[in-house]
């Protein structure tokens, strides 16, 4: 088994065009824990200082900081620096996998039939939430990718390579809110996109899906130094196999994630895992730089400097 | 004349009805009020059913079908004749609903706990994580005292066979206990003999123990007393008047989103003294509104931060967030199973026949069975109308066979309901005629158990028809549950206070409330300033003698100033010269009744109704009544010059009632104090206004003017008796301007103005703006009148120009005060906006 360890910085930074008196958000910027991924040790940190800041679990079970700021303030900085572990994972023979109606028939519902912890727990990601639509022409479009029999993973990874091949990476085509919907006809997009276009064609047939927020190492270009901040976060899903557990796939970059792929956390849908997100009081407009940085440990020192320590 | 009301009443065949047997004879329970009705004259009943009629147009009973302040509030419908349930039907319906509210109470502690009913198959998924109503960060989260259902109510319907069903049950905030207690106090007043007579059970208990049910579970710290409050989404809800009307009889104050705050791990009220901390929440808000920090974060109504406190268990809601998750019917068809499974009992009232499609034997069913089925979302977000299959046509059919064979999961079928027949009171030829009718009944949880409202809110359809809800433009009926043994009133009781609490009610004034207070007081004001001033105006207009000429010049152009008139079209000014082109008398006319110039009299009251509304819990029955006459008599834009002097007679005697209402009838309490103080502001502001315009007219225009000033400043009558002559400058000033002992003068408002700022600024501990006023009333002192002596001449221009300026001074300043308090007392921090959506992963 073979495994990376990286230095995730993460910097956000808003500045407001009027003070702001009041600010309670809420951050998923935490890696979460799983068998292949450990976080060793991940400082958050906030100016101005918060008056109240308190860590628990969401609802998915993600790591989540809540914070509120009473002072007046200008700008907000909030800075989250990991040191994360991946190993890689065994991923089943995608044609030994179970037929996927009969992944589909496990979790659908029968009076009576007593589901196990992890098959459940699969359920709440069956339906449409507020970002996926479950709809018909999603269904029939992912049906070329799921021929009756064909084993689960033999179809998420043909629906991925379809999704790969078929949609534009496209950051001026869409925006945070542009609805599923209007990705699938326009066939643009960025990895949020081609993510909730995924989990939809997927809960369209029944099978469960969820989304996972995380980061991509990414390849300076030949030549160059890697540079702090020119990474971005980054999405992707994952699907439910019965008897396994979930499998990742990258609809973005047409890959199971191994190595290269930080998970933070998952949940319906983006809205689940906001990286930050609230409400403040006053503020007016408002400038907002984000930087990611994702260096493996070797190079952190050289890239990051004291920020990697 | 009972067998004459019989008689014509005509049985629908096949339905169960309320009032008779098979054979046409009246039931047991129904005879004594029948006998009663059959006792009294014709015109006895007519009046009854105009006194309901009446009552409710002056209560201003309403039921918002699409609401907007100007008045598309629809009035409440209630039916001369009550619903009349017998005893012992009543104890069955009583335990139904009472066990059904344990059962859904203890399903939502399974769901929102450990899900041990899903992971059974004794509930599909799909029908609790398949709706955005369940509330996923509420998950784990245990209510105070394990409660999450306060109040439920369930929809009551009778088969043919005389049996009760349960139709619909409502989890998230059921509405229509008020209106059933409006009903109770209309009906009870129209029929105050039978009612006593045939001893009808009491709805007061009821309403106490729903304080408790907020109150028991509470944790206030010691010598606290625990406050509830109940939250709203504001005047633009359909149900707007209960929450006031509610909100009013339980003693709760009435609040919307804004008026709440999270500090720390607790909830607070802003009030005019500060933040007081809220225990219990009696919530008419939608679940995923309540909270933009965790839930929808494009609602601007709810309080950020809230469900931080609902976690450290710091606040009762009534109901639990995420209650509404068991408002879709989907549920109904398993319910038995569970309330085997949860209380060990069977249901005591059956649900209506239900299939979820979900399940491939029930979507079969249903397929094979359309005709005799009515459709609906399984998802109450999906807001799609009820689909009868026997009203279908052959396409209809086949697209809604698509629809259930694609998505089965997002759909329920029921039995399609053969309501039964309540008698109503048809006014036109005096007869009774049968309407399909079903009952929602409210259950409340204490101590002991649910415990049921002995009535509720009966509604029947608008037609011969078979569709029972308010929103499609039903009446309602006042619920009598017949006692059978005499009845002890029983007034509400309002929790014990204690010693601390007798001088604090004051404490718990919203700040809104004292905002929409100031408000009234300005509007109430100005609305009778306008009248004044427009009545002057077009009395001359009427007149139209050549005399009354250079007096019309000068009310147009002072009218013009305070911006009451249609805005000039400036691109007409410039065809012909310029001169104005606004024709004088249909520009005064519109300044009084056409809502759409911004500054008219009609305007000026409809704002005042909204201010009005928005404080309404806090008005009697009569000064509400009087608010509500005026914006109801407004006459529309193309009324004639005689109704519109005919409604400026009636808002001026309107606002003398309000005026008098306001100083005899409120509580003097902080609020009322920015009554007051708008008031105050208001008057001074416009008086100024005058005076300030008048005297920078040239010598003509200003003499001309003079009268109308007295008349508009009110002063007119003092005038006359005090110096029996036309008008002329000096004495006309002195008493408008100078004269402290004349309540309508610059001078007396400026120091009563300054002395409420100031006893306001005592109460509440906090400077009120009153220095600014200070400098004006020494100016105002200073001032000689000799100037004004001069019939003509330098001096007295001069004068006129200095006292011209110092007015319009006085008049800015008033509003510069205005400014100040608004910062001061109501805005607090402003409206929270949400944050977080711009960035994304790519």
């Amino acid at each position: 088994m073979t495994s990376a360890s990286y230095v995730v910085l993460h910097d956000t930074k808003y500045e407001y065009e009027a003070p702001v008196g009041l600010s309670r958000q809420i951050v998923h910027l935490t890696p979460r824990q799983m068998p292949w991924q450990t976080c060793e040790r991940s400082l958050l940190t906030v100016t101005p200082t918060p008056e109240i800041l308190s860590v628990a679990d969401d609802a998915f079970g993600n790591p989540l900081t809540s914070l509120l700021i009473e002072k007046d303030h200008a700008t907000l900085e909030v800075r989250a620096q990991s040191w994360v572990t991946v190993s890689t994972r065994e991923y089943p023979e995608d044609a030994r996998t179970t037929p996927w109606e009969q992944v589909r028939a496990q979790l659908a519902y029968h009076a009576g039939v007593r589901l196990d912890a992890s098959d459940l727990d699969a359920t709440r990601y069956l339906f449409e939430s507020m970002r996926v639509r479950n709809k018909r022409e999603l269904a029939l479009w992912s049906a070329e990718c799921f021929r009756p029999g064909t084993p689960l993973l033999v179809g998420v990874r043909a629906l991925m390579h379809r999704i790969h091949d078929e949609l534009v990476f496209d950051p001026a085509a869409t925006t945070v809110s542009t609805p599923v919907m209007e990705v699938f006809e326009r066939r643009r997009g960025v990895c949020q996109d081609f993510a909730h276009l995924m989990i939809s064609c997927l809960r369209s047939l029944g099978l469960a899906s969820r989304y996972v927020s995380g980061y991509l190492l990414t390849r300076p270009p030949p030549g160059k130094k890697r540079l702090v901040g020119a990474d971005a976060s980054h999405a992707w899903v994952s699907v439910y196999l019965p008897g396994f557990g979930w499998v990742d796939a990258d609809p973005t970059n047409a890959v199971f994630p191994q190595l290269e792929h930080v998970t933070l956390g998952w949940g319906r849908d983006y809205d689940d895992v906001i990286p930050l997100r609230g409400v403040l009081l006053g503020g007016g407009s408002h400038e907002l730089t984000i930087r990611v940085t994702v260096a493996p440990v070797a190079e952190a020192g050289e890239v990051l400097g004291p920020l990697a320590t | 004349m009972e067998d004459d009301l019989l008689g014509r009443y005509a049985k629908v065949p096949a339905r169960y009805d309320e009032m008779v047997d098979d054979a046409g004879a009246p039931r047991p329970h129904w005879r004594a009020f029948l006998a009663h009705l059959a006792s009294l004259p014709a015109d006895s009943v007519r009046q009854r059913h105009e006194f309901v009629d009446e009552t409710i147009a002056s209560d201003g009973v309403t039921y918002n079908v699409y609401a907007d302040p100007k008045g598309a509030s629809r009035p409440w419908e209630l039916d001369l004749l009550p619903m009349i349930l017998a005893e012992d039907e009543w104890r069955g319906i009583a335990t139904a609903v009472a066990q059904r509210a344990k059962l859904l109470d203890a399903v939502l502690g399974d769901l929102y706990g450990e899900q041990t009913l899903l992971r059974d198959g004794l509930l599909p998924p799909a029908l609790v994580f398949g709706q955005r109503s369940f509330l996923w960060p509420l998950h784990r989260v245990r209510p105070p005292g394990g409660v999450s259902l306060h109040i439920y109510a369930a929809d009551l319907a009778r088969a043919p066979d005389g049996k009760w069903w349960v139709i619909a049950d409502r989890t998230r905030g059921p509405s229509g206990a008020g209106y059933a207690l409006q009903n109770r106090v209309t009906l009870s007043r129209a029929f105050p003999d039978a009612f006593r007579e045939l001893h009808v059970e009491q709805l007061a208990p009821f309403f106490n123990a729903l304080q408790d049910s907020l109150y028991r579970h509470s944790s206030p710290m010691a010598g606290e007393a625990p406050l509830a409050v109940l939250l709203t989404p504001g005047p633009f809800n359909e149900t707007y008047f209960e929450h006031s009307f509610l909100a009013r009889f339980l003693g709760f104050p009435l609040v919307e989103g804004q008026d709440l705050v999270v500090r720390g791990d607790h909830l607070y009220l802003k009030t005019l003294r500060g933040l007081r901390r809220v225990h219990a929440v009696l919530r008419r808000l939608d679940d995923d509104f309540c909270d933009p920090v965790e839930l929808r974060a494009d609602s601007a109504l709810g309080v950020p931060g809230l469900l931080h406190v609902v976690r450290k268990g710091n606040v009762v809601l009534a109901n639990a967030l995420g209650s509404g998750v068991l408002e879709t019917g989907a549920f109904a068809g398993f319910y038995p199973a569970l309330g085997e499974r949860l209380l060990g009992e069977r249901l005591a009232m059956p649900s209506i026949a239900t299939w979820w499609c979900g399940e491939a034997p029930a979507l079969d069913y249903v397929l094979a069975h359309l005709d005799e089925l009515v459709v609906k979302p399984a998802y109450p977000s999906m807001q799609m109308e009820p689909v009868f299959g026997h009203r279908l046509d052959a396409a209809g059919r086949a697209e809604l066979r698509d629809r259930l064979v694609q998505q089965p999961h997002a759909y329920v079928a029921q039995e399609w309901v053969k309501l039964s027949q309540a008698p109503t009171w048809e006014p036109l030829g005096n007869h009774l005629r049968p309407r399909a009718t079903a009952i929602r009944v409210f259950a409340v949880a204490t101590a002991n158990g649910y415990t049921v409202l002995p009535g509720g809110l009966t509604r029947v359809s608008p037609r011969e028809h078979d569709v029972v809800s308010m929103q499609s433009g039903g009446a309602s009926k006042d619920t009598w549950v017949l006692a059978g043994r005499p009845v002890t009133r029983i007034p509400l009781r309002r929790p014990r206070l204690g010693v601390s609490d007798i001088a604090k009610s004051a404490v718990d004034i919203a700040s809104r409330v004292g905002e929409n207070l100031f408000w009234m007081g300005r509007y109430a004001e100005r609305c009778e300033g306008l009248a004044r001033l427009l009545r002057s105006a077009l009395e001359r207009v009427a007149e139209s003698a050549n005399k009354e000429a250079p007096a019309l010049a000068t009310l147009f152009s002072a009218t013009d100033r305070l911006n009451v008139l249609p805005i000039r079209d400036d691109a007409k000014k410039d065809e012909e010269g310029s001169l104005d082109p606004r024709d004088p008398a249909a520009s005064f006319l519109a300044a009084v009744v056409d809502p759409r110039v911004p500054g008219s009299l009609a305007a000026n009251v409809w704002r005042l109704n909204g201010c009005a509304n928005q404080v309404r819990e806090r008005m009697s029955t009569d000064n509400w009544h009087v608010l509500n006459r005026m914006a109801q008599r407004l006459p529309g834009k193309d009324a004639s010059l005689a109704a519109a002097l005919a409604l400026l007679d009636e808002t001026m005697l309107s606002c003398v009632s309000l005026a008098g209402f306001m100083m005899d009838d409120m509580t003097r309490d902080e609020s009322w104090q920015f009554l007051l103080i708008g008031r105050r502001l208001e008057r001074l502001a416009h008086v100024s206004a005058l005076v300030a315009h008048v005297l920078s007219l040239p010598l003509a225009g200003r003499t001309a003017a003079l009268e109308w000033l007295l008349e508009a400043a009110n002063c007119i009558v003092t005038f006359r008796a005090r110096y029996r002559r036309e008008a002329e400058i000096l004495p006309v000033l002195h008493l408008v301007v100078f004269d402290d002992t004349n309540p309508h003068s610059v001078a007396f408002q400026l120091r009563a103005l300054t002395l409420t700022l100031e006893r306001a600024a005592e109460e509440l501990g906090t400077g009120t703006a009153s220095e600014l006023l200070a400098p004006l009333g020494k100016a105002l002192s200073r001032t000689s009148l000799d100037g004004f002596e001069p019939e003509s001449g330098e001096l007295l221009e001069r004068a006129c120009a200095d006292l011209s300026a110092l007015a319009t001074t006085v008049e800015e300043t008033a509003f510069v005060v205005s400014d100040e308090l608004q910062r001061r007392f109501f805005s607090h921090a402003g409206t929270a906006a949400p944050t977080g959506f711009g960035a994304r992963p790519s």
